[in-house]
């Protein structure tokens, strides 16, 4: 077998995949190609479990140890059976919260935990780097068989250059379809339909060269299983320890694995797929690890002591001069190394960009600004380098580890590792009370432990842990010595690791979750996922309004691309109920809308996202709390604006009131001083008439007298006018001198009646008055008050216009105030005047009718209020009446100040 | 995880019409279908046990108890057996329910 003629085969056969993928993937964003998610495509890109360590290294482990290399497929087989118990739940999960890795689903079972995110994206990335190296090494080596001995070609110089180009050539496939499209759904069609065709190369090429081992050479089934018997040797019983041990971590791996978690759950089209690889998934591993036994057997029996087991797929063919077998031996160890790097490197690098890189980015960016870079691009950008990165380390460490060990203990190293996320994933999964703490505690000290006593010693004694610290622990802490940990010496070092770091993991992760209490996101996203069957809706929550629909359009435009964006859009305003324009930023859109952009960035980042544009509103329940106390004291502000405003209304009312009234008193005041100059005139007038004819001589004694008359009178009439005015200004200016005395309300009421008796009319009305109910005394100014009566009752008496005139004078009196009605059977005052009866210069009617000035009841009113009472018009008595309330002796102090 | 952690699982409240009465006995073939469920839980357990077994044999001396080639049949065979049972089930779980299963199993 020329070495060229394998090269040239295998660039073929390389070239053949990318058309495959990019056929695949053609199809499929023309919507053709249903058969691209079927079943059957998904049941065989599983078989990315089945990696180099499988093609080659199952083999070598079955002629090192037995049967034993069974438990890495019998673990992933019991759990595929029992697919309605885990995996259709993990499923469910994951497609309906849109969950892009194992990362993500961990990060967003615990509250969106950016946290929880780094710690499984670290451990995954530590824990498949060797994976990725030791892929590296079995194409170098498998390569290495080939070229013959003696051979100048640059492979068999130096096969870690083989590694690079192989490291880098994979890494340019990876980008180019794994990274083509930033899809919602995070899928990759063209990736998924390469690997299948992988699959079914590595089958054939087991099966072909098991067929040819049984039959070909082997001359049977009855021989090959004597065969198998003949070359047991010690190292061949079934350990127990290991035997179960194992099993639990293979089964514990494919749920965990980021690359299985990528096949199985992200690339997932169906549901329904599922229950077909329940059962066709086993099948495949069950035909895998077929004849493996036979083979080991047989290579042990033919091939010379020595010779590296890991190598008989190879070896064994080319010993026996089957060049065509073993190139598609070759293809087929190839084919498996390719996928597992292909699709690790995607589940690592979506994990890297979405959990390290995005948030470092974003955190980067000035809070709340809005999105101004191109997301899209930053996501793809770090996807590549991410890419790129996950197989530098691989290649490092493969550098590093100088390609020494044997191919299953890397594989079985890693497994372990990934394990360690099993407690907080089934506790996610099954298990309300599982919090963020008990999760990032358990997964801590699980991690820890695996990193001590299993991953450092890996590199061996002269590795990173020395040998003094392997034998005697270190600092001579012997309990702490890495591979016999509490002082528990004898078990086999995986087995010891995997006790020791699941039993703390799991023991801290429940003890932790029992004793924190969970946020309340993280309550709700695990009501979400625990009972996702349950079918839970929207119970994330976007408060409505705040987020704008342009925004969100412009940054999921960026991260989805305009065209999906748009569509999306479009048929959600559709959904809405709208013919056209942008859809209403509605709580479930917004869920709806974070689902699919965390497709592409991870929950948390979506999450992120959203809420930057949304202003944070309703995201985490304290942000939650926090826009609950600002509506809070918002309402505040907005009862104190009404009340204020209120005051305002009222202070406004008033002051119109007011100003109507100041309005009416200037006009009363106006047509007063024009009365008053008429008042003063017409007595002046008479007076000085009168006075002049007195002047002249010549009148008779008795005309004489008469003309002295009217002069007195008017002057009188002046007089008393004049007092009014002199009366009400003292009054007003609180310059008058209160004669205070203990007197009888009675005999105040009969001087003014009798005063009153002066008054025109005054002897048509009818007095009615209760004396004994006016038989109280108070302490006042008698004179004053007789004057406040006198006032009323000749009012009463001018302005009772009724047929049969009655005036009742009612008196209520208790301990401290003494209440005097004055009612009339009159018109009483219309509504429009009852403001301004008490002001001054006010007079009802036409001017001069009743003779009076219009100055008595302000001049009651002053009076009233000097003695501490108070006078009020009652609108509601019928005819005029009028309450005067006096205390009876209280008002005192303030009178006599 | 075993079977009993997944309480409720199967008893979707979404398929529960609300105000529904949960019915305490099923109709046959619903009954038939929480049957089918519990042994879909169940095989993966009754597998784990089953391949334990050789441990048994060879739980004495290492000389005690048939070579590899036996053991090896027989972890094939209960292989096999897995593979049929979970294709079976998987066949009549995926068949759409004629009538969505109400109430939840005493």
């Amino acid at each position: 077998m020329p070495f060229n003629l394998l090269l040239a085969i295998a660039l073929t056969y390389v070239a053949a995949l990318f058309l495959i993928a990019f056929l695949a993937d053609r199809r499929a964003q023309r919507g053709q190609g249903r058969w691209l998610s079927s079943p059957l495509v998904y049941t065989l890109s599983l078989s990315v479990y089945c990696t180099a360590w499988t093609f080659y290294g199952a083999v070598g482990y079955a002629a090192r140890s037995g049967l034993e290399y069974l438990t890495i497929y019998l673990g992933p087989t019991l759990v595929f059976a029992g697919w309605w118990l885990i995996l259709r739940k993990l499923v469910r999960v994951g497609r309906t919260q849109r969950i892009t890795s194992i990362a993500d689903l961990i990060s967003s079972r615990y509250g969106k935990s950016t946290l929880l995110g780094v710690m499984v994206t670290l451990l995954a990335v530590l824990g498949t780097t060797p994976y990725i190296a030791l892929q590296l090494q079995s194409v170098a080596l498998s390569l290495g068989v080939f070229a013959l001995p003696g051979t100048t070609g640059w492979v068999a110089a130096d096969p870690t250059a083989t590694g690079l180009w192989v490291a880098a050539g994979l890494a340019a496939f990876t980008i180019l379809f794994g990274t083509r499209n930033l899809d919602a759904n995070e899928r990759h069609p063209g990736v998924v339909m390469a690997i299948a065709v992988e699959a079914v190369v590595k089958l054939v090429a087991l099966i072909a060269l098991g067929i040819f081992v049984v039959w070909g050479i082997g001359g049977g089934v009855s021989q090959t299983l004597a065969r198998i018997d003949a070359a047991a040797h010690p190292g061949w019983e079934l350990a127990g320890g290991r035997w179960a041990g194992l099993t639990f971590t293979s089964a514990a791996a494919i749920l965990c694995l980021p690359r299985m978690f990528q096949v199985m759950v992200v690339e997932n089209a169906d549901e329904a797929h599922l229950a077909i690889a329940g059962w066709a998934f086993p099948l495949y591993l069950m035909l895998i690890s077929l004849f493996v036994l036979p083979i080991a057997a047989m290579g042990l029996e033919r091939l010379p002591d020595g010779a590296n087991p890991d190598l008989f797929v190879l070896t064994l063919p080319l010993a026996e001069g089957q060049g065509a077998l073993a190139t598609l031996a070759f293809l087929g160890g190839f084919s498996s190394a390719t996928s597992m790097v292909i699709v690790a490197a995607i589940a690592l690098s979506t994990m890297v960009s979405n959990h390290i890189v995005m948030p470092l980015y974003l955190a980067r960016r000035p809070a709340g600004a809005t999105m101004s870079g191109d997301v899209r691009a930053a996501v793809l950008r770090a996807r590549r380098l991410s890419i790129a990165g996950v197989l530098l380390l691989g290649y490092l460490y493969y550098r590093m580890s100088g390609g020494s060990e044997a191919l299953a203990s890397i594989g079985l190293i890693s497994f372990v590792g990934v394990a360690q996320v099993l407690p907080a994933l089934m506790g996610g999964l099954f298990w309300r009370g599982a919090t963020r703490t008990g999760a990032a505690a358990g997964l801590g000290i699980g991690f820890a432990v695996w990193v001590y006593a299993l991953f450092l010693p890996s590199f061996g004694p002269e590795g990173l842990i020395s040998a003094g610290v392997l034998a005697d622990g270190p600092a001579g802490l012997h309990w702490l010595r890495p591979q016999a940990l509490f002082g528990i010496v004898g078990l086999d070092p995986v087995i010891h690791a995997l006790v020791w770091s699941m039993l703390l993991n799991i023991g801290v992760f429940c003890v932790v979750s029992l004793a924190s209490f969970p946020s309340p996101l993280e309550r709700l996203q695990g009501a979400q996922m625990v009972n996702v069957f349950e079918r839970t809706l929207g119970a994330r929550g976007w408060s409505h309004g705040s987020a704008e629909a342009e925004d969100l359009l412009t940054m999921a435009q960026r991260i989805l691309g305009p065209s999906e964006a748009r569509a999306l859009f479009a048929e959600e305003a559709r959904a809405q109920g709208k013919a056209d324009g942008l859809p209403d930023t509605t709580p479930e859109f917004l869920g709806r809308l974070e689902r699919k952009l965390s497709g592409s960035v991870g929950a948390a980042t979506a999450h992120a996202m959203v809420a930057q544009i949304t202003g944070s509103a309703a995201v985490q329940v304290e942000d939650l709390l926090r826009v609950a106390d600002e509506a809070q004291q918002i309402m505040e502000y907005s009862s104190r604006l009404e009340a204020q405003s209120d005051e305002l209304r009222r202070t406004a009312k008033a002051l119109r009131e007011s100003n109507a009234k100041l309005t009416a008193i200037s006009a009363q005041k106006d047509a007063f001083l024009s009365q008053i100059s008429h008042e003063l005139r017409t007595p002046m007038t008479s007076i000085r008439a009168f006075s002049e004819i007195l002047r002249d001589h010549g009148l008779t004694a008795v005309e004489r007298e008469r003309y002295a008359g009217i002069v007195h009178d008017e002057a009188i009439r002046l007089t008393r006018l004049l007092d009014d005015l002199l009366d009400l200004s003292v009054l007003e200016n609180a310059q008058v001198s209160l004669n205070l005395a203990e007197v009888r309300l009675v005999d105040l009421i009969d001087r003014a009646v009798d005063a009153a008796s002066a008054v025109p009319g005054a002897t048509r009305v009818e007095v009615r008055r209760d004396r004994d109910a006016e038989a109280v005394s108070l302490v006042t100014d008698a004179d004053r008050l007789t004057q406040v009566f006198i006032n009323l009752i000749g009012n009463a008496y001018k302005y009772c216009d009724a047929a049969s005139p009655v005036l009742s004078v009612e008196v209520v009196a208790d301990a401290e105030t003494i209440r005097v009605d004055v009612i009339d059977n009159g018109p009483g005052i219309p509504p429009g005047a009852r403001d301004i009866v008490f002001e001054k210069f006010s007079r009802l009617g036409e001017p001069g009718a009743a003779g009076g000035a219009g100055l008595g009841l302000a001049i009651c009113r002053e009076i009233a209020h000097r003695l501490g009472g108070r006078i009020v018009y009652l609108p509601e008595r019928e005819g005029g009446a009028f309450r005067l309330t006096l205390p009876r002796g209280l008002g005192l102090a303030d009178a006599a100040e | 995880m075993s079977a009993g952690e997944m309480p409720a699982a199967e008893t979707p409240a979404a398929e529960t019409p609300a105000g529904e009465r949960r019915a305490l006995f099923l109709e046959r073939g619903s009954y038939r279908r929480r049957r089918l469920m519990d042994a879909a839980r169940i095989l993966p357990v009754a597998g784990a046990i089953l391949l334990i077994l050789p441990l048994l044999w060879h739980s004495g001396s290492a000389e005690n108890g048939p070579g590899p080639a036996a053991d090896a049949i027989y972890v094939f065979a209960v292989w096999i057996l897995l593979i049929a049972g979970a294709a079976i089930l998987s066949r009549f779980l995926t068949v759409p329910r004629a009538e969505p299963p109400r109430g939840r199993e005493p």
